[in-house]
């Protein structure tokens, strides 16, 4: 069967009066019907570019998309006119922006908000599409929904609007769900509430997910995929076992080294990742975590290492890499 | 007469907090009208000690930012007291609080915001030194400052640079140095980890340990991310709508919390593996459902460990 969306050779750049930031280095990827697929990346990383860019919603310029196929259902996004991505947003592929404060409408009713995309997309009638809005905050888990879909985004809580926010996401039954740094902005108790949501929502209606974070732990529970993005390349990907059991890139080993995993005071120094993120204004050369990175090679500077498939893993375990990091660990571990 | 040599001298707090309350609202407005006023601190009593680091933890609107901000009298108490090395400082007139103000200091959450853009970052250093008078001329300054910037891992040949020029990491450095710049004894980090890159966090937190272990600085460090705060603290205290609702050693919270929003809290932290989160299962616990009684008090559940228990 063909996959739900792919993603190939996508390229995005932006024209700046600073010079040219290469957002997005050649990202190919896919993902199939009923997975979730979490992508982990740092700002500049590309992770939320690559995804707002495949559905046109970055602004045009300064962003400029250089190359790249991004194929949905057999159509070529990128090749849409703005009419048929009207047509395609929201109803075929649903959005679930970071911010609950500032994406929703504040003089608009949480009915009106989430009936939009309803009318819209299906011509439903006013009763029609408020029944539907009932339907979708109980989905949600929002108490006493019908009496409650007259009010304002100011009279619900943090928790409560991102439940909104994923209702308007999941108004029309979408294929695919995206969600960029949906909980980041929530206070762990109430992530945790919207993660569960999340899980129960694809039991119940096998929506396809992609959940960008930066956050490893959300994506360990959440994801069947995991996808490593920085300086606006994929460095690795796979099953979320294989990649968190055994990183093959030195940036997602370095990444989950960098965590305190429940260590406590004093134990052991925290892992530090050297230096700084890119810049991503020189073109870039090479692979982008070299400078950073004390295993990488002559190679790993010059020249930019394809994904390839990791040898002695998972079928679907990729990595971005000149140097074979189990060997150089090895290495290290016999120095010491 | 013989003393007991078994039991070490009581420390004595550097910080102690005392029945603090912080109200905001509840005026009169022109037309009569009362506003409902808000408790953003109510009755919050801690000590922390020197060379200690207590963690400060809770959700958003818990009162735990208002509470640094409050201990440094950023912002002034309701009521309740401030004693800083045994010298309280509520009440103090501006002038009699400037010589402490040098001793106590606040690095922010986000760098990009907390840095003046118009100024170098030497400047922005540097800037605490002249309004104190810890410098009398120029060379002596830049000696000061390239001095701060070698201490928190930056190249002093940055100082004439300005901030837009940093990533957020380099960013918090510079918040950092100038945070140290005046000798402090105490420091309120308000989240300072929390806007900055993952790759980057590390860095930070080890720098924040390193300081410490070097300048023997005391911390009260506030932040959401619960596995920061048991790897740097020794204490914890968790507050929820403005009162702490537990407080103790790191390790008899993470292993024995009493309070259910504590334990709520605790079971919410996502692990980045996959097998232990795929089987975690948060427990919930309902605020609203469970409002705490005003006139509940902290109760001693363990050496050192108190509990708001009703």
């Amino acid at each position: 069967m063909a996959p739900l969306l792919d993603v190939r050779n996508l390229t995005v750049v932006f024209d700046t009066p600073a010079g040219t930031v290469h957002a997005v280095n050649d990202v190919s990827y896919t993902i199939e019907e009923g997975e979730t697929l979490g992508i982990v990346g740092e700002s500049g990383s590309g992770k939320s570019v690559h995804a707002l860019s495949m559905v046109g919603l970055i602004a045009r310029p300064p962003g400029r998309i250089v190359s790249g196929e991004v194929y949905f259902k057999g159509r070529d996004l990128l090749r849409l006119s703005q009419r048929e991505l009207f047509d395609l947003r929201g109803k075929e592929i649903g959005f679930v922006f970071q911010d609950p404060m500032t994406s929703l409408n504040p003089v608009l009713t949480v009915e009106r908000q989430i009936a939009e995309p309803l009318r819209r997309h299906f011509n439903l009638s006013k009763s029609q599409a408020r029944e539907r809005v009932v339907e979708l905050l109980e989905l949600v888990g929002i108490p006493n929904a019908r009496a409650r879909i007259g009010q304002y985004p100011h009279e619900f809580s943090g928790g409560m609007r991102q439940r909104v926010m994923i209702a308007i996401g999941i108004a029309c039954n979408p294929k695919l769900l995206i969600a960029d740094e949906a909980t980041t902005a929530l206070d762990v108790t109430v992530q945790a509430q919207i993660l569960d949501l999340v899980r129960d929502l694809k039991k119940k209606i096998g929506t396809t997910v992609i959940w960008i974070t930066h956050d490893m732990g959300v994506v360990a529970g959440l994801a069947d995929t995991i996808q490593v993005m920085y300086g606006g390349r994929i460095m690795e990907r796979g099953p979320v076992d294989a990649v968190f059991e055994d990183p093959r890139s030195a940036y997602t080993w370095g990444l989950l080294k960098s965590l305190p995993h429940g260590g406590k005071r004093g134990e052991t120094r925290l892992y530090q990742i050297p230096g700084n993120p890119p810049n991503l204004i020189n073109e870039p050369i090479g692979d982008p975590f070299a400078p950073r990175n004390a295993f990488a090679t002559e190679r790993c500077l010059r020249e930019t290492p394809p994904l390839k498939q990791m040898e002695g893993s998972l079928p679907g375990h990729k990595a971005a890499v000149w140097y074979d990091l189990r060997e150089e660990l090895k290495k290290q571990e016999a120095k010491v | 007469m013989s003393v007991d040599r078994t039991i070490a001298p009581p420390q004595k707090p550097l910080v102690i907090a005392d029945r603090l309350c912080k109200t905001f609202g509840g005026g009169r407005s022109l037309f009569g009208s009362a506003a409902p006023a808000l408790k953003a601190v109510d009755n919050v009593s801690f000590e922390i000690f020197p060379g200690e680091t207590l963690g400060l933890v809770g959700e958003s609107g818990s009162g735990k930012s208002t509470t640094g901000r409050v201990l440094l009298q950023l912002e002034e108490p309701t009521s309740g007291d401030i004693i800083f090395k045994g010298q309280n400082l509520t009440g103090l007139s501006k002038s009699l609080l400037k010589p402490h103000r040098r001793d106590m200091q606040i690095i922010f959450q986000d760098p990009y915001s907390s840095l003046n853009p118009r100024m170098t970052v030497g400047e922005f250093v540097a800037e605490p030194l002249i309004v104190h008078g810890a410098v009398t001329n120029k060379s002596e300054r830049n000696d000061r400052v390239a001095a701060l910037f070698r201490k928190v891992g930056l190249d002093p040949s940055f100082m004439t640079r300005y901030p837009h020029e940093f990533s957020g990491g380099q960013r918090q450095r510079v918040c950092i140095a100038r945070g140290i710049a005046l000798d402090p004894a105490f420091i309120v980090a308000d989240e300072p980890i929390t806007a900055l890159d993952v790759s980057i966090q590390a860095q930070i937190v080890n720098l924040f340990q390193d300081l410490q272990d070097e300048l023997g600085l005391t911390y009260l460090f506030i932040a959401h991310d619960l596995s920061m705060i048991r790897y740097l603290c020794h204490r914890v205290a968790v507050m929820l709508r403005g009162r702490i609702v537990e407080i103790g050693p790191c390790e008899a919270i993470f292993e024995n919390p009493q309070h259910p929003y504590t334990r709520a809290l605790l079971s919410a932290i996502p692990v980045p593996d996959p097998k232990i989160e795929r089987n975690r299962r948060p427990i919930a616990f309902d605020v609203n459902a469970n409002p705490i009684p005003e006139a509940a008090t902290l109760r001693t559940v363990g050496e050192g460990h108190l509990a708001l228990l009703y």
